[in-house]
């Protein structure tokens, strides 16, 4: 029997929800179980075999020296790297303390900051290693986690859309809130893969799937001003769960400083 | 040599080389956790719950924004528990602008989707991450080897809890439907409808699920906590209620932080919950808490699962917590039966607010105890404050004051025995440790 490959799932800052989806896969998860040698998976096992790793997935954004140091060690025990979800990929929404004076914050939250260690960014992995590939979405689908795995497994691309938010909506006939509801929505500058969630709840995108490939966020922004949206509040609409992606970052910075 | 261990040996006043067992982070705990415990003559001296979760400055980052941002900000501190937040920050910024939710389906629908985050937080806890420690086993593949159908029927009961996320909030992380006012878009009454049968069989799977945990074998282990919890005239409290103890303390939200506050200490990026005066500092929220404060409102169910189990109204030994997700998750199944067989679609999906200076409170009980909201809004509706007490924060005390009685009545277990005792231990509180700062590390130092 030939071995199996060794899966390892890593965490820095974050919700620990992205890691959870593989927990979600409640259909898979056993079926995986027997595919793949989990081999590092503190959310969900004791059990730890050492590096290096086939493949390694890794949630949580960088926000400390230390993990600075640890992400690197990671990416040199892993063949394939996979950066899950939007802190991730993006920064998270932790990324939005990038735009404010860190020590400001400390001091909203702890009695003591001389006892806090932190950076004064939050960073996706990409901004620290290579990265083989990326899952976008606060959370991930676990879909689309599924089929990363299924793709890895079988030596394939995975297939994961890189058009906007608005092919989803027109796919599945969800009436555009914004055209016909005069609704802000991030949906043109927003990667697809969550399913059309939002607008399908009568609600405007949120961008937590951060940018699509080549966004128009100028003209994005220029449409959230003519229904009414405050310079100020279009800086916040791009300042959220992906605020430090390149696209966001830049749009919202533009904004702040109007 | 780590900081832990440089730590250890600075506060070392043995010349000889300490004993030191040292073991990597914390598994099966949502979070990154690390404790240092130090033995001298056989006596415990100190113990230190660290957490090491990077801080993410939830509150600091609400400043300056709209009101309607904090539920879907804060749901963010936590991926297994974001109804807690979604619900608690939705309540306080209600009480803030002056609306209240009116009883019937909205208020009905906050409560069901409340119900499947307990069931799939409870049932992912109990079956995935805490039963495994109780049969001596890595995981709950293992288990699943070693004893089929078992880890099936938790998988069924958490997928349905999932479904319950994703029918009424639209998905199972982080649901997009919840809003301040109630929902985007309010479920119809077939998609509804089709949660009956499921739960109807989950019922069976909770009753299936407490006889297989009333056969594990419980450590030996009592204190007499403080327990701190929601209460609810009429029902077993979730998303609203007063905040009780019981010590007679019995608060409405309002008046939480006269009683209980927050020490940040070096050794955790968490803040430590306190409560003031002679029954503190530690205490206990959670399913202990909950089930005895409120064991009369459980249902008939509940209460004849529980005499099956041979659990007495109130459980004092934190082991046994896994008992009592067990009968919550009963509860939980059976209340979102009951509340999805009356439902009925509401006239509009959400009551309409109006932005307005105030001052709002929430609490709620995420599954792993009160999470406790306020804020403070300018004449925008913009946050001018924030302050989040989550249920981990809170229980950091009352966890290390559990370990080191453990640690004490354990001193003849060998390091690997000792370790594994004292990370089933700090599984008791399922601890949510992204919560609480918004693995563990055992360092024993012995002589």
């Amino acid at each position: 029997m030939a071995t199996k490959p060794t899966l390892a799932v890593w965490k820095f800052a974050s919700c620990d929800g992205c890691q959870l989806s593989l927990l979600d896969l409640e259909d898979h998860l056993l079926a995986i179980a027997d595919t793949v040698q989990i081999a590092y998976f503190l959310e969900a096992t004791r059990a730890v075999i050492e590096g290096p790793y086939d493949v390694s997935l890794v949630e949580g954004s960088i926000t400390t020296a230390n993990d600075v140091d640890r992400i690197k060690r990671i990416r040199k025990q892993s063949r394939f790297l996979v950066a899950i979800g939007a802190c991730a990929t993006g920064g998270g929404i932790q990324a939005v303390k990038n735009f404010r004076k860190v020590d400001d914050l400390i001091g909203a939250v702890y009695a003591r900051p001389d006892f806090v260690d932190t950076l004064s960014t939050s960073t996706a992995i990409k901004d620290h290693v290579p990265v083989d590939f990326e899952l976008r979405g606060c959370p991930i689908d676990r879909g689309q986690l599924f089929e990363l795995l299924n793709a890895l497994l079988n030596n394939r691309k995975p297939l994961v859309p890189t058009f906007s938010q608005c092919v989803e909506c027109k796919r599945a006939g969800t009436v555009c809130v914004m055209v016909a509801h005069g609704t802000p929505c991030l949906g043109p500058v927003t990667q697809a893969g969550c399913g059309n969630l939002c607008p399908g709840h009568d609600r405007a995108c949120y961008g937590c799937f951060g940018p699509t490939e080549t966004p128009n966020t100028a003209a994005m922004a220029r449409r959230m001003a003519a229904l009414g949206v405050a310079t100020r509040d279009v800086a916040l609409a791009f300042r959220s769960f992906n605020a430090n992606a390149d696209a966001f970052r830049s749009e919202g910075d533009r904004h702040e400083r109007a | 040599m780590s900081a832990l261990e440089t730590a250890a040996a600075s506060i070392s006043p043995n010349p000889s080389p300490p004993r030191i067992i040292k073991v990597d982070a914390l598994a099966r705990v949502e979070g990154e956790g690390a404790l240092y415990v130090r033995v001298r003559d056989r006596q415990v001296q100190d113990i230190k719950f660290r957490i090491y979760e990077p801080p993410r400055f939830f509150e600091g980052l609400l400043k300056g924004r709209p009101f309607s941002d904090a539920p879907d900000i804060t749901a963010r501190i936590c991926g297994i528990c974001p109804i807690a937040y979604l619900t608690g920050a939705s309540q306080a910024m209600e009480m803030a602008l002056g609306v209240t939710l009116p009883p019937g389906p909205l208020h009905d629908l906050r409560r069901m989707v409340y119900c499947g985050e307990w069931i799939q937080s409870h049932v992912l806890h109990a079956y995935m991450l805490h039963a495994p420690d109780f049969l001596g086993m890595a995981d709950a593949i293992e288990i699943a080897r070693a004893h089929p159908g078992v880890v099936e029927r938790g998988l069924r009961m958490k997928q349905l809890g999932n479904r319950l996320l994703e029918v009424i909030g639209g998905r199972a992380c982080h649901p997009v439907n919840l809003k301040v006012g109630g929902f985007y878009r309010a479920p119809t009454v077939a998609e509804i409808r089709a949660l009956i049968a499921p739960l109807e069989r989950a019922v069976e799977d909770a009753l299936e699920t407490i006889r297989l945990f009333a056969s594990f074998d419980f450590p030996n282990y009592e204190d007499d906590y403080t327990f701190v919890a929601l209460k609810h005239p009429e029902v077993y409290a979730i998303e609203e209620g007063r905040i009780v103890n019981n010590r007679g303390l019995d608060l409405e939200l309002a008046e939480f932080e006269r009683h209980y506050g927050e020490d940040h200490v070096a050794h955790s990026t968490a803040l430590q919950g306190v409560l003031y005066g002679d029954h503190g500092p530690a205490y206990l929220v959670g399913p202990l808490a909950r089930y005895a404060l409120s064991y009369d409102q459980l249902t008939p169910l509940c209460h004849q699962a529980a005499r099956e189990a041979g659990m007495a109204p109130v459980e004092r030994n934190p082991f046994r917590s896994l008992l009592v997700r067990g009968i919550e998750t009963l509860y939980a199944c059976e209340e979102a039966l009951r509340l999805a067989k009356g439902y009925e679609e509401p006239d509009r999906p959400a009551v309409p607010v109006t932005p307005r200076a105030g001052r709002g409170f929430g609490c709620t009980e995420a599954p792993r105890g009160i999470c406790y909201h306020r804020y403070d809004l300018d004449d925008e509706g913009r946050i001018l404050s924030a302050r989040i007490m989550s249920p981990t924060a809170q229980n950091q005390k009352i966890i290390e004051a559990d370990l080191k009685g453990v640690v004490q009545r354990n001193l003849d277990l060998d390091d690997e025995a000792l370790k594994w005792r004292c990370e089933q231990t700090i599984r008791n509180y399922d601890p949510c440790i992204s919560c609480s700062t918004h693995v563990l590390t055992l360092t024993v130092d012995r002589d």
